[in-house]
């Protein structure tokens, strides 16, 4: 096989699952239309052929049960992955995952185990409206016991996606829709990358420095390091030097990666395509400012979505959604070469 | 299906033992809040649901039962937790909120989990439904024959976990039976104010399995109900639904003003307690011998005030070590 395979974000999570589900007879899968559909966004294509209905679950519409299910399954010790088609059905189902996979582990002083991934599908783009657009990173990172990822791309799809099942702890698996490289949804280049073909893992809480530079840090996680990407090559041109740092997951948070690059460029913008107020850039931006607000040699900003929930009409999605013009401008503020 | 001398002397101890616990509680749990109420005082703080004169819920499945079966719970949970055989030791230091309880204290009495007998609670109506559903699929899996218990208030037949759970269990076949404790009251409101059916074990035809309703907390009847459900599970026949009319003589918590029901209604439900009842069976209807009965309840009794002594003289736990075992 060639060295340099080019995976889709969703072959690339296929692929850490299936390698799981070969390795270990504790690991199943659990959801709506999981089987024979393959997932909605491709994250079981081919999983059902291989591995068989005992092992490869469509379930009924009934979040609360299967999720509470994969709860009851994880702690009599098996390994299951449960998807949440959406982020945005939490509502129907939230007690079963914050007050029961979340919680039974301190509930039982780590006696009791959970080691169940919840994969989900988050955020828009593509006018679908305000109940199957949403991020939720920080809904789901608020609430304590629970690890939460978001790859950025398709090699972090797999190896992250192999810690999460090997992990003895409920992991929320948030996979963007417009990094899966869908047939009939567009994907930014770099989504799809090279993807080993053997299993590795990705420890959650080490960012990764997606690109390098010294100027200002923009950090961002999922779709938003894509964004945050095309700024630093437009900046590039009009001489910032801007460094990327891809957060990978957001609880357990890498704040130290973030402390050592605003420590060489004194400059911060955080980016992130959930809402704006309570969540991930405030806590990125707070790790820096009760840490050593001393490295700032400017007022941090961010980009996210405003405080609206997400319109339908494309024009005023686009509004609210982050993109490179925002963060370049967010940037530019954090230079001085715009009034903040 | 009749109980054995050894099935009914286990019954009658557990019953006895999980009532004499509860009437312990209910006594410690008042120290330190008198003249005023305060619910946050005392050796015992929180929110206390005692489950006195549901005996029989606990002992008449769980009887069936092996270690390797799992029971989930409600918030009303310790005569199923004596009945599965949680250590009481650790489980009275638990809702003492000591170091040496289940969970050193995370939990409380609402949250008691133990890997051991495989039990669990939630504070939460309905949410034992899903983990028990869970553990059968489990066990399917794993190619064992254990099975798995859900109890449930009849206020939790109106949430939709429940009929979720049921209907997922049902269609996979899976190895669960769900046990109603019908006590009347959910908190304050009668069954007959809050649910379309007057027996929630009709319910269970909407999901094609079998349910049964066991009536005027008989243990013997439940005991014969939840045998055959037990062994219909193992045997890979599915789940069963078992609703069983039971009694509550406290309030829904300790502290209930109790002003929705009319003032005679324990002293009229005590007359038929199910304890009294099977006493009387194995007395009157076996070669059980008096001294035997006796026997075993003084044994519960000692073993429920060594608890309650394990509990009191065991250390607060360390307030920094809150911040433990949020993961695994």
């Amino acid at each position: 096989m060639p060295s340099n395979r080019v995976l889709t974000g969703s072959r690339a999570m296929v692929e850490a699952i299936a390698h799981e589900m070969r390795a270990d007879p504790k690991v199943l899968v659990m959801g709506e239309d999981v089987g024979a559909y393959g997932g909605i966004f491709s994250s079981t294509t081919g999983l059902l052929d291989e591995f068989g209905e005992e092992r490869v679950r469509d379930t009924p519409i009934s979040e609360t049960a299967f999720i509470g299910a994969g709860v009851g399954a994880a702690m009599a010790g098996m390994r299951p992955i449960v998807e949440l088609m959406f982020v945005d059905f939490f509502g129907v189902c939230m007690d079963a995952i914050y007050n029961m996979a979340a919680k039974n582990t301190y509930f039982s002083a780590g006696h009791c185990k959970v080691p169940m991934v919840l994969m989900t599908a988050t955020g828009g783009g593509y006018d679908d409206g305000g109940q199957h657009s949403q991020t939720l990173h920080a809904t789901f990172a608020h609430l304590p016991g629970m690890k939460v990822v978001a790859p950025s791309n398709a090699y972090d799809a797999k190896g992250l996606m192999t810690s999460a099942i090997r992990d003895d702890s409920p992991v929320l698996y948030m996979f963007h829709k417009g990094l899966q490289g869908l047939a009939w949804m567009a994907a930014p280049e770099g989504a799809s990358a090279e993807v080993p073909e053997e299993s590795y893992t990705i420890p959650f809480g080490e960012a990764r420095v997606a690109r390098e530079g010294s100027d200002v840090t923009i950090v961002a996680i999922s779709m938003a390091v894509h964004h945050a990407l095309a700024a630093a090559e437009a900046l590039a041109k009009e001489g910032a030097d801007a460094e990327v740092i891809d957060l990978r997951s957001l609880v357990p948070l890498d704040r130290e990666a973030v402390l050592r690059s605003v420590a060489k460029t004194g400059r911060l913008v955080v980016v992130d395509e959930d809402y704006r107020s309570f969540g991930l850039t405030a806590e990125v931006i707070t790790s820096v400012v009760e840490t050593d607000p001393g490295l700032l040699k400017s007022a941090p900003r961010r980009v996210a979505f405003p405080d609206v929930p997400i319109p339908y009409a494309r024009p005023m999605e686009q509004f609210c959604l982050p993109d490179p013009g925002k963060i370049q401008a967010a940037v530019a503020q954090t230079l001085g070469k715009v009034p903040a | 299906m009749q109980p054995s001398k050894e099935q009914l002397l286990w019954m009658y101890a557990v019953m006895a033992k999980a009532r004499y616990y509860e009437d312990t509680m209910a006594q410690a749990y008042m120290e330190g809040k008198s003249p005023k109420f305060d619910i946050g005082a005392g050796p015992v703080p929180g929110e206390m649901h005692l489950a006195a004169g549901q005996e029989p819920c606990a002992a008449g499945v769980c009887v069936h039962l092996r270690r390797d079966d799992t029971v989930t719970a409600t918030h009303r949970p310790h005569h199923v937790a004596i009945a599965k055989g949680v250590d009481l030791n650790k489980m009275t230091a638990e809702i003492f909120g000591k170091r040496t309880g289940l969970a050193g204290g995370r939990g409380g009495h609402m949250h008691l989990f133990d890997p051991a007998t495989n039990f669990a609670c939630s504070g939460i109506i309905g949410e034992s439904a899903g983990p028990a559903t869970g553990a059968g699929l489990a066990a399917r899996l794993q190619g064992t024959d254990a099975v798995a218990v859900a109890y449930l208030g009849e206020g939790a037949a109106n949430q939709g976990a429940f009929h979720e759970a049921l209907n997922l269990a049902a269609l996979w076949q899976l190895p669960v039976i769900f046990v109603i404790e019908d006590n009347a009251w959910a908190i304050s409101v009668a069954k007959d104010k809050s649910t379309a059916v007057a027996d929630n074990s009709l319910r269970a035809k909407a999901y094609d399995i079998p349910g049964v309703h066991v009536a005027d907390n008989d243990t013997l009847e439940l005991f014969k109900v939840a045998g055959k459900a037990v062994k219909r599970a193992r045997a890979g026949g599915g789940p069963t639904l078992i609703e069983v009319e039971t009694y509550r003589y406290y309030g829904h918590f300790q502290g209930d003003p109790e002003v929705y029901r009319p003032k005679d209604e324990v002293s009229g439900l005590k007359a038929r307690d199910p304890i009294l009842r099977l006493r009387k069976h194995m007395l009157g209807k076996t070669d059980i011998r008096e001294a035997e009965v006796e026997q075993a309840l003084a044994k519960a009794r000692a073993e429920v005030d060594a608890a309650f002594e394990f509990a009191r003289k065991s250390a607060d736990p360390a307030p920094e070590d809150a911040l433990q075992h949020v993961f695994a």
